[in-house]
């Protein structure tokens, strides 16, 4: 039997709560001594927005609804809403169970806190669904310094998730999740900025998809290949770096570059690249235009197809945790609305944006595709994202 | 030490910079003036202009590919199936 590694989870989490503890420590300190300066918070704005996502045998969207407001110069709140309407019939479901449809609830409250040019925000967010109960809570400080050329920006969020299994009430799991970051991001010239982030993420408990299976090869069966359920480690650390940079071209347009590097302890590695270019078209329109792509190889533990039953400690076969890229190609136009269309005399703007998404699996195959066991083409499909969404500024 | 530790280390060489930073006094002449910064300040320059936008272009993201984090969102509970 082949074995997996074993990975040092609690030394993780003690060093995460431990350097989370001293951050804390420092941007108290720092609040305290600093000069206070302007600064501000974002202005008031309440967003409705519809998404749709179609692709690969899914179909999901809804509503979702974002109010901020300041209730003075140095408090604002945030109130978030969002659901999803899903309905399932994807490689995954087809191959060993049937289409289901359910919805996703989740909200979030948020409240900003203004001292100086150090900005402090906490956030409870909480979402359900039949089989799924995430809840956690965030804590992020940032920080105005070197003559307002640099921000300096340090967070700290723990989560709770309950798992079920409809149609099991007797499937109770549940896992954690601590997250840190750091980010700093400078004024390099009057026409460029950058950034760079840093978030380090650590999960323990049930992190399986209760409802997956892998398949072996059992010549036992008539049809020769058998499933059994995934069988995940109990613990996941992980660690990501973002550069980002926006530059000011000289006929007012906006150009955006970001580029991600992940890797984790299950092996996994991965990183993105995206284009993002913005033109504005006289006083009314804002045409986007971006173009990403991403890459990851599989997690240690996959495998399309098992040689026999519990061939390893741990089992996958995720097309998630499989070796695959994606491209997005994406546009979007805003629409600056007049006066006499808007509420109240208050600014506002209607936006649409359309995202092509391709994925290509290099090593998941379709099981419902002609070829044999093991001999079926890859996977891939491709997506369609809408969203519509009418902001207004009050 | 193995990779992890790494850089848990990183970060908290990171974070200790940020820490420093905010509590010193260092007066550092700007290179690019208050006055000279109209252009980073229009509104096509701030990319998190969308914000309503962004939360679920990362939700979408999260999803459906194994990288995380670095990004200024929340995540988890998914419809992944």
């Amino acid at each position: 039997m082949a074995v997996t590694k074993m990975f040092p989870e609690n030394k993780i989490c003690q060093n995460i709560l431990q350097v989370t503890w001293l951050v804390l420590l420092c941007c108290a300190f720092s609040l305290f001594t600093l000069q206070a300066n302007a600064a501000v918070l974002a202005p008031d704005r309440a967003d409705i927005l519809y998404h749709s996502y179609e692709g690969g045998g899914m179909k999901i969207d809804g509503p979702s609804l974002l109010v901020r407001k300041k209730t003075s110069e140095s408090l604002a709140f945030k109130a978030y809403y969002y659901l999803d309407s899903i309905s399932s019939a994807s490689v995954d479901v087809m191959s060993t169970a049937s289409p289901y449809s359910e919805t996703r609830h989740e909200g979030q409250l948020g409240v900003e806190y203004l001292h100086g040019k150090t900005l402090m925000s906490f956030n409870i967010r909480q979402s359900d669904e039949d089989d799924f109960l995430a809840r956690s809570f965030g804590f992020n400080v940032s920080q105005d310094t070197f003559g307002d050329l640099t921000n300096l920006s340090l967070g700290f969020a723990y989560g709770d998730n309950e798992i079920g299994r409809n149609g099991d009430e007797s499937f109770q799991e549940q896992s954690e999740q601590y997250r840190i970051n750091a980010g700093i991001s400078q004024i390099l010239t009057r026409n460029l900025t950058a950034s760079l982030n840093f978030e380090a993420i650590a999960d323990k408990g049930y992190l399986n998809n209760p409802y997956r299976t892998v398949r072996f090869i059992d010549n036992s069966l008539p049809s020769g290949v058998g499933y059994q359920t995934e069988i995940y480690p109990e613990t996941r650390n992980s660690f990501a770096a973002k550069l980002s940079a926006s530059y000011y071209l000289p006929y007012r347009a906006a150009l955006f570059f970001h580029y991600r590097h992940f890797s984790d302890s299950w092996e996994i590695t991965a990183s993105d690249v995206e284009l993002g270019y913005r033109h504005p078209f006289g006083d009314s329109f804002e045409l986007e235009l971006k173009a990403r792509y991403y890459q990851q190889t599989q997690a240690e533990f996959y495998s399309d197809l098992f040689p026999y039953r519990d061939a390893q400690n741990y089992l996958a076969r995720d097309k998630e945790l499989s070796d695959f890229n994606d491209l997005t190609l994406g546009i979007g136009l805003t629409y600056t609305m007049p006066a006499s269309l808007s509420f109240n005399d208050w600014p506002a703007e209607a936006t649409l944006q359309w995202d092509y998404m391709k994925f290509d699996y290099n090593n998941f195959r379709d099981p419902t595709a002609e070829g044999g066991i093991g001999n079926e083409p890859f996977y891939g499909f491709s997506a369609n994202v809408i969203r519509a969404f009418y902001s207004l500024y009050f | 030490m193995d990779k992890w530790q790494r850089k848990i280390g990183t970060i908290t060489f990171l974070l200790a910079l940020g820490g420093l930073s905010g509590c010193s006094s260092l007066e550092i002449e700007p290179w690019v003036k208050p006055y000279e910064r109209q252009n980073l300040a229009d509104p096509i320059m701030n990319y998190s202009r969308h914000p309503i936008a962004n939360m679920h272009v990362a939700h979408v993201l999260e999803a459906r590919e194994s990288a995380r984090g670095a990004e200024g969102t929340g995540g988890g509970g998914c419809g992944c199936n």
